[in-house]
């Protein structure tokens, strides 16, 4: 089953060929420098990302999984340069973003367009949500402005809230509505690429429902990609088409989501899927308990850095650090146990 | 059928706020049988952690009271019984275990002084037969090299193990009822395995009774054994849980039910509950879900739905039925 061979199956260069990659990450590191004692001595880094590749295509949702501490949204944060990159480089229609100034940066952002997890703290409460929106439209050159509030009740109404809504503040808004507000606010530059981060996570159930819904609606409707960063599997599971696995820094596992979820490889990720609790319970396979806690990622271990919450570990996994490759039909893993 | 341990009757505790009166907890009934693992369900603000608190009489007064019910424990009625009693009760008998152990533990005691301090009020042990006891019981719930750990104080520990600290805290004084509020929510995927994984060896090894308040169905099926949703501070519907996951009766139930994303196969859309909770300051008269109830009749509007029995223990509050 394994080839090992090509980095990319057949179907994925065939894929590659017809669609275009919108952003295509490459090796891309995120080290804080950690100083400490008498004279500020430079006492090592903490790797939040340390080295990671992936590609997007135009139209396609990435979801990306991982524990808290694990540099996912770094990642995210660093694709859009809100934090400078250490090294490698991020791709996008072409260009590599590490590069631009800061005019440029300017016009990608509208591009690439990021919702975070709590649009309480996001959005600024002494102003309007018209205002919220607008200054986002101001920003990117849209001065005239009875356009502008054209534009931002067009918006409030295809997010599901009213155009009255505009002249409302954050306060008043429960916390499933104030997240449309921020999908509305990313929306309204047109951008390609919206990086969502953890933006369903505080809500509740049946809420929570809805605003994956509306994502889902919208990425139809505008051929928007995204990035779909969360701890959840099952609302991964739901949004994206291919899933990416992240643990400490790197990642272990990316692979087309039903292939991932029916037939996960790296074991960090079969256990993630075996502790989702679940109410269909017959089906389930038995639980894998990994023991103890993330690793410091100012001191992972050598070789793998899963080796040791591994149930499967081989006496390589100690040494030598798996890179990812290819083990059959484009699911990349990066692990000892599929031959490297 | 067994003797219940605690039996909520007709609870009400409300809060009295400058803009009206709150019913955070309105005419909530259920029980408790020994050794039985209760969930308490339902959306942020339906009243699931009130009424853990009512329960402890740990609702700040003023602005909350427990305005009407009984909470009979034991055949003492704990929203009358004096101070005094309720100290013993607390700690003791009745433990409660809090969502968020970073604020819930004292950053100024170690997390062995913390269970000492609890064990030394309760029962009459020597400090050294106390300290003893808190390593055992931090062994218990499985945190490694339990000696070392007992010495360290709350921010030593990563979030799994303040949370397993705190467990031990509450089962410290070996009580008879443990109330645990959330302890998952705040923890990493694999992190919540384990814990719930703890929980259900406590449930096997200890035969204490439960009542475990989550939001996730998943984490009910698989440690509950009683379960009540709530919605706005009412009862929707009580059942086995067994029986209420396969067969619910509730529209709110069966939406929820619907709502969970299933990672084993992928959907064109989520089902998903129109709307939202509504402001408990500010609700709907009638049924207080019709507003987003897809089955709503005419009657929903007007009047509050009686509880109906549709099966043994299965008691659903729907006119439908």
């Amino acid at each position: 089953m394994l080839s090992g061979g090509t980095p990319f199956s057949a179907t994925y260069i065939k894929k590659a060929m017809k669609n275009h990659k919108l952003l295509e990450v490459e090796n891309l590191k995120k080290y804080y420098p950690v100083t400490g004692g008498l004279l500020y001595r430079h006492l090592g880094d903490i790797k939040a990302v340390d080295g990671v590749s992936f590609y997007i295509m135009e139209g396609e949702a990435l979801g990306l999984v991982g524990e808290s501490g694990c540099g996912k949204s770094t990642l995210g944060r660093t694709i859009l340069r809100l934090e400078e990159p250490t090294e490698g480089k991020v791709v996008y229609r072409g260009t590599d973003i590490t590069r631009l100034g800061r005019k440029e940066l300017r016009g990608l952002r509208r591009e690439i367009q990021i919702i975070f997890q709590d649009p309480q703290s996001s959005l600024d409460p002494r102003m309007t949500i018209g205002q919220s929106i607008g200054e986002a439209l101001l920003i990117h050159g849209l001065r005239d402005e009875g356009q502008r509030g054209r534009r931002v009740s067009d918006m409030l109404e295809r997010v599901g809230l009213e155009s009255q809504h505009a002249l409302r503040y954050p306060h008043e808004f429960s916390s499933g509505q104030r997240q449309r507000i921020g999908i509305a606010r990313a929306l309204a530059t047109s951008p390609r690429l919206i990086i969502a981060d953890e933006s369903v996570s505080a809500l509740d159930v049946s809420i929570q429902a809805q605003i994956l819904n509306l994502m889902l609606e919208l990425r139809r409707e505008f051929r928007l990609a995204y990035l779909f960063i969360a701890h959840d599997l099952s609302v991964i599971r739901q949004v994206s088409q291919r899933v990416a696995v992240m643990y400490l820094g790197r990642l272990v596992e990316l692979a087309e989501a039903g292939e991932i979820f029916a037939n996960a490889l790296h074991p960090y990720t079969e256990a993630l899927i075996s502790a989702i609790p679940s109410i269909r319970q017959g089906k389930r396979k038995t639980r894998i308990l990994l023991p103890g806690s993330v690793p410091s990622p100012l001191n992972p271990p050598p070789g793998c850095r899963f080796h040791t919450r591994c149930h499967r570990v081989l006496p390589i996994c100690h040494r030598a650090e798996p890179h990812l490759k290819d083990a059959g039909n484009g699911h990349l893993v990066a692990c000892h146990l599929y031959g490297i | 059928m067994e003797k219940a341990i605690l039996s909520v009757k007709e609870l009400k505790t409300y809060f009295f706020t400058r803009r009206g009166i709150v019913r955070a907890v309105d005419n909530v009934s259920f029980e408790l049988v020994k050794g039985e693992c209760l969930c308490l369900v339902g959306e942020s603000g339906c009243g699931k952690t009130v009424t853990a608190l009512s329960i402890l009489r740990l609702v700040d007064s003023p602005p909350g009271r427990i305005v009407g019910g009984e909470i009979f424990y034991d055949g003492t009625d704990l929203t009358k019984c004096s101070a005094e009693r309720l100290r013993h009760i607390r700690g003791k008998e009745i433990a409660m275990i809090f969502q968020d152990a970073q604020s819930a533990l004292n950053p100024v005691f170690t997390i062995g002084d913390q269970i000492v301090e609890q064990i030394k009020l309760h029962l009459k042990v020597s400090r050294r037969g106390a300290k003893n006891r808190a390593i055992n019981l931090l062994k218990e719930v499985g945190i490694p090299s339990p000696e070392a750990a007992a010495g360290y104080y709350p921010h030593q520990l990563s979030g799994g193990m303040r949370q397993r600290a705190m467990i031990a805290m509450g089962l410290s004084c070996n009580p008879r009822l443990l109330i645990a509020d959330e302890p998952t929510t705040a923890v990493d995927v694999t992190i919540k395995a384990q814990i719930i994984d703890i929980f259900r060896q406590l449930k096997e090894s200890r035969k204490m009774s439960l009542i475990f308040i989550t939001h996730e169905l998943g984490i009910v099926s698989e440690i509950g054994d009683r379960i009540v949703v709530m919605y706005a501070g009412r009862v929707a519907e009580t059942s086995l849980v067994s029986e209420l996951l396969k067969n619910p009766k509730h529209p709110y139930t069966s939406g929820l039910i619907k709502c969970l994303p299933d990672i084993t196969q992928e959907k064109e859309r989520l089902e998903s509950i129109p709307g939202t909770v509504p402001s408990l300051d500010n609700l709907p008269g009638g049924c207080l879900f019709h507003p987003r109830c897809s089955r709503a009749m005419a009657i929903c509007r007007q009047q509050q739905p009686p509880p109906v029995n549709v099966k043994r223990g299965h008691t659903v509050f729907c006119h439908l039925y």
